[in-house]
């Protein structure tokens, strides 16, 4: 196991992917950040705690389970997936979507949370938020918003941990 | 290293509850949870089961059970075929598991089925490669229904634990009853039947449950009653002297309902007849959660579709 990020360089990353989305996003924009289950929803309160002064309008926030819409159900795999629930009790027709996901891999996920999203309207302008962008895209898949860019060989995995749900913050890979 | 010894489902049938576990019923229920805002959203459709084919095979009059599942699976992308006994090759003579086997040459992944056989659908898992989801058979089980109505009383309660709760009137020709009774005490709830001794099943003593022979003694005590349809259909004769007598002693009116607690959830698997079991006022009074049991039944089977599914591709792995 290797620590790619400690506590303050994980916040730090965290503030950069806030400056970047301040300068590229007026702040009369009636947006919504969605973080995806389950590391995308804690990094997406995050954004949305660090975001809340600058947005003039209101904030709004919620909960994307892609688990419907993985690409890998029809194959066995070692995890069972687990189905939890979507919150998003707005409607995202005309807003801007802030789509927040902690690791940017495959980018496969991401492709399921667009498809789950449009089924839920029809959004003005969808921007990507990530934590860490580690490489290996095998889908044509890049976020606008990204806290470390680094490549990760293919063979190891990227692991976010967040205080709230693990003992502290930090970026390890193993 | 991140904990990742989650929970595994590995039925591919859904028989009945009397085998499964604590565990695995609440796995359903918190899967079914992912589901319920499924109905609020604007296009209601997820491309999950894409390219698996559901049949509907029901050898019995169903219209909640049928298109709930018809349903479910549509909303998950699914193709589904509807079997009628009366439109099929059974009123020919073809047997089971020979309609079966038919079916599942076309490709079929998934069987809901309806038999007024009890253990048709367990034959039938012995049979056929594809899933096998019982939708009632005879008066053995009917595990969504009992699947819904404890997650309907989760969301009500937050937990069956030390729940009483009232099963009332027939009993004997119910198999939504004996699966409430198995998925209810699993879920650490007191289970009391009611009703008259016609009514309840021999071996009755068997079950983990209480009798009662009079409503009226025990209503004050229960937080959940569930009232049950009296299946004319299947009786042959008479188990009471008259209709108006049973409503008398049995019928959940809104007289009976003052003496019972202020916040009782009232249940009733459907279909109603009003006047007799349950009265309209109570029926659609503010203690029924009797349309949010359909509602729920919805989100239940959708779940229970995804997870025999999910089990199926896993073990495809291991052939």
């Amino acid at each position: 196991m290797k620590t790619l990020l400690n506590t303050e360089q994980l916040n730090k990353a965290i503030r950069k992917i806030v400056e970047q989305i301040k300068s590229d996003i007026p702040s009369n924009t009636d947006i919504a950040v969605i973080g995806i289950r389950s590391r995308g929803e804690i990094l997406a309160q995050r954004l949305k705690n660090a975001l809340g002064s600058h947005f003039s309008g209101r904030l709004l926030s919620g909960t994307l389970d892609i688990t419907l819409y993985r690409d890998d159900l029809n194959e066995p795999k070692e995890t069972q997936p687990t189905v939890r629930s979507t919150e998003i009790d707005f409607d995202i027709t005309d807003k801007l979507i802030l789509l927040v996901d902690d690791v940017l891999h495959t980018g496969r996920s991401v492709r399921a949370a667009m498809d789950a999203l449009t089924d839920f309207g029809r959004p003005r302008l969808m921007r990507l938020a990530v934590l860490v962008d580690r490489g290996c895209h095998e889908y044509p898949i890049c976020a606008d918003y990204v806290g470390m860019k680094t490549e990760v060989d293919r063979s190891q995995s990227v692991f976010v941990h967040f205080a709230e749900t693990d003992t502290e913050d930090g970026v390890t890979i193993e | 290293m991140r904990k990742n010894r989650k929970f595994q489902w590995s039925r591919k049938h859904l028989i009945g509850l009397s085998d499964l576990s604590r565990k695995e019923i609440e796995f359903i229920l918190d899967t079914a949870q992912g589901f319920e805002k499924f109905s609020r959203r604007s296009i209601k459709k997820a491309p999950t089961l894409r390219g698996k084919v559901v049949v509907n095979m029901f050898f019995e009059d169903s219209t909640r059970t049928r298109n709930s599942f018809t349903l479910a699976a549509s909303r998950l992308s699914a193709d589904v075929i509807e079997f009628s006994k009366k439109a099929s090759a059974v009123s020919k003579g073809e047997t089971l598991i020979d309609t079966a086997r038919n079916l599942e040459a076309m490709g079929v992944d998934i069987v809901v089925i309806r038999h007024g056989a009890g253990g048709a659908p367990k034959l039938l898992s012995r049979s056929i490669n594809a899933c096998v989801v019982n939708a009632g058979d005879g008066f053995h089980e009917h595990p969504t229904q009992a699947l819904l109505d404890v997650y309907t009383i989760r969301r009500q309660r937050g937990s069956l634990d030390g729940l009483k709760i009232g099963i009332v009137g027939d009993i004997a020709h119910s198999r939504v009853a004996r699966s409430d009774i198995y998925a209810m005490t699993k879920l650490g709830a007191k289970v009391t039947l009611i009703g008259p001794p016609t009514l309840l099943p021999g071996g009755v003593e068997n079950l983990p449950v209480r009798v009662s022979y009079n409503l009226d003694e025990v209503i004050e005590d229960l937080d959940v009653i569930n009232m049950l349809r009296i299946q004319f259909e299947r009786m042959g004769g008479n188990p009471f002297p008259s209709v108006r007598e049973y409503s008398h002693y049995f019928g959940l009116t809104a007289d009976r309902m003052k003496r019972a607690k202020p916040d009782i959830t009232v249940m009733h698997p459907g279909p109603i007849n009003r006047g007799l079991e349950i009265e309209s006022e109570v029926a659609d009074g503010p203690n029924s959660v009797i349309l949010k049991q359909v509602a729920n039944g919805l989100a239940v089977r959708m779940a229970v579709l995804f997870l025999v599914n999910q089990a199926a591709t896993q073990q495809g792995k291991d052939k």
